[in-house]
């Protein structure tokens, strides 16, 4: 059986939701009973796909994952916990190192309680509008009063930042411009640019891009339609980001360059490589058009987009091996007000909070921090990291290919700060009702 | 003029342990970069009455390797040995590697690479190889890293070049012997 079951599995990474406020909690069991009841109570609230399409009147969508000492508080037994991949096992905070999440960005510093085993689950909710969001909250915080038992260790709220023309973060990029095709799913969406991923790279269960489905975790019923996600609360440094780029553009124009050359797009999403001078809008708003390039054969020695630039090192498409293999789904959205151009910058937290949706933690999202990210010697760069994502701390350099002669700017600042992350597992619905069934054995072999 | 560290050769003894300083990977600790640059090296017994599945492997690379000579660029190698050991009546497989990118940061594109350039079918032969290894890919690691032997001494004599360098250098070598050509 090979057919996506688009029905058993959670909306949040089949479908975008127009969702433009979201509510992040932080649950903890204190009795398994009160977690069984909790969750009992809201597997008919949480969607497949079909609740996101334009047919579905819903204004809220609600997803729910869970932490490995999660799956244990609501009493998954022990050969189930054991036959889940080490790395969900150890959480993010206890990998950070091997992530290169470190100095500033350390588990230590986290807010929210993030880095504690006390983190069980995450209730996602995405809402039509803030109207809607503190609705959900009123209603969930009245639900957790009446079980008694489960409690919210830390929450976060996001909503776009308006004027809503097009989503974007709070430096001014255009965002959710990748969202790779995924086999079965998107099969009408051809684009020349980019064949579909088999599903099995974002959902357990399914064959992926090995050509085999690979073991998962057991019962077949608990991991079947699940994925994992990677959790990243990121604070953006706007006023650092803007005197940055006053610093090293004499121009609004310059500025702009090197905006671009950081991201490997202008802020309105247009790539540089289709672009490599001149701001096209237009082209940064063609959904088909703004990813149809390659690296290799159109920008090899990164004279348009910069090889270490973000959106090259999150996916460098024909330059490396294996793509299909470290392809991702993301989710998420900007919290914090704002902050208009020419104010300075006002010390309040804001920046993305996001997901990044796969079936393999250590082949996928770990990868991608570890080597992507974080790897100073990627693509021979030998001193540099993600200039967004990387962690920063002054010591590393930002390389622009430049004919004749390449500039090199010494010491990039931190643009961003992690504030917490976490792994979860985000199951599929009808592993929702075996967890909240209390596990029974009598599934086991389904 | 910078100092050129590739003309002064070197060695550097490791302790026993293979690392300095124990740093975690995704899969286990980081081998650090020597002046023989980076290296692998899998050591593990042969199933008894299976060697000749390591002469056809070597036939098969040979082949594959003369009709796509890039077939295993991305490892970014130097060199490859494949040793067969005899020990008391019984035959041990190394497999040694020495090339430039951290094979702890590319260890599953690695893998891949080795399911397609066939390497399986001679690790199929080795004792403990995990039987579901296509479709449990951290049980093919875990292997790996099991028979990783770390050196314990590694010398260069042209320390820490990459493969890359050295074929921009032959390649600056053949221009100018081709510029001069063109002068005569």
């Amino acid at each position: 059986m090979n057919t996506l079951e688009t029905n058993d599995i959670q909306h949040f990474l089949l479908a975008r939701t127009p969702a433009l406020a979201a509510r992040y909690e932080f649950l903890t069991f204190r009795e398994p009973a009160a977690g069984l009841t909790w969750l009992s109570g809201l597997i008919d609230k949480v969607g497949t796909a079909a609740s996101v399409g334009s047919h579905s009147p819903d204004a809220r969508w609600v997803t729910l994952a869970f932490t490995w000492n999660g799956l244990r508080a609501l009493g998954l037994d022990e050969d189930s916990l054991n036959s889940f991949p080490d790395e969900f096992k150890q959480g993010m905070a206890a990998r950070a190192e091997i992530l290169g999440i470190t100095g500033a960005n350390h588990p230590r510093h986290w807010l929210g309680s993030l880095a504690s085993s006390e983190v069980h689950a995450i209730a996602i909710l995405f809402a039509r509008d803030v109207t809607e969001r503190e609705r959900c909250r009123a209603e969930h915080a009245r639900y957790l009063d009446e079980i008694k038992g489960v409690d919210v260790i830390s929450s976060l709220d996001l909503e776009a930042i308006l004027p809503f023309k097009y989503p974007r973060e709070h430096f001014g990029y255009r965002d959710r411009l990748s969202h790779p095709l995924i086999e079965g799913v998107d099969a009408g969406a051809t684009c020349g640019w980019e064949k579909p991923t088999k599903a099995g790279e974002f959902f357990v269960g399914y064959v992926d891009e090995s050509g085999y489905v690979p073991v998962a975790p057991q019962p077949d019923i608990l991991s079947r339609n699940g994925s994992y996600i990677a959790y990243l609360r990121m604070e953006e440094h706007v006023g650092t980001f803007r005197e940055f780029l006053r610093q090293n553009g004499k121009t609004p124009e310059e500025q702009e360059l090197v905006a671009a050359k950081l991201m490997g797009r202008w802020r309105s999403g247009a790539p540089l490589t289709l672009c490599p001078h001149k701001d096209n809008p237009e082209l940064g708003a063609d959904a088909q058009r703004t990813n149809d390039f390659d690296y290799g054969k159109m920008d090899p020695y990164g004279y348009g987009c910069p090889v270490g630039s973000h959106m090259r090192r999150m996916n460098p498409r024909d330059t490396a091996e294996s793509m299909e293999r470290h392809k991702m789904i993301r989710r998420g959205g900007t919290y914090g007000p704002e902050l208009p151009e020419g104010v300075p910058d006002d010390g309040i937290e804001r920046g993305i909070a996001a997901f990044v949706g796969c079936a393999s933690l250590v082949r996928q999202f770990e990868f991608a921090m570890n080597v992507w990210t974080n790897d100073p010697n990627f693509k021979e760069l030998g001193n540099e990291r993600d200039p967004f994502v990387g962690t920063q701390d002054g010591t590393f350099d930002y390389t622009i290919p430049k004919r004749p002669i390449k500039r090199k700017i010494k010491g990039l600042p931190a643009f961003t700060t992690i504030r917490g992350g976490a792994y979860f597992f985000l199951p599929g619905i009808r592993a929702l009702r075996f967890l909240a069934a209390g596990c029974p054995a009598s599934q086991h072999s389904s | 003029m910078a100092d050129n560290t590739w003309e002064h050769p070197a060695a550097m003894a490791i302790p026993k342990e293979g690392y300095f300083k124990l740093e975690q990977g995704r899969y286990g600790p980081v081998f650090p970069r020597t002046p023989a640059c980076y290296g692998f090296s899998i050591f593990a017994k042969v199933i008894p009455g299976k060697e000749a599945a390591f002469y056809e492997h070597a036939n098969e690379m040979e082949a594959a390797i003369a009709g796509t000579p890039d077939y295993l660029a991305a490892l970014k190698l130097h060199y490859l040995r494949w040793l067969l050991i005899p020990v008391k009546g019984e035959t041990y497989f190394m497999y040694q590697g020495i090339f430039d990118t951290d094979f702890d940061k590319y260890t599953e594109d690695a893998v891949s690479l080795f399911n397609n350039i066939g390497l399986h079918t001679v690790f199929e032969n080795l004792e403990g190889f995990p039987k579901d290894w296509k479709t449990n890919p951290a049980a093919f690691i875990k292997f790996v890293r099991d028979h990783q032997l770390p050196s314990f001494l590694e010398y260069g004599e042209y320390p820490y070049v990459s493969a890359d360098e050295i074929k921009k250098a032959l390649k600056v070598k053949a221009s100018l012997s081709n510029m001069l050509d063109q002068m005569q």
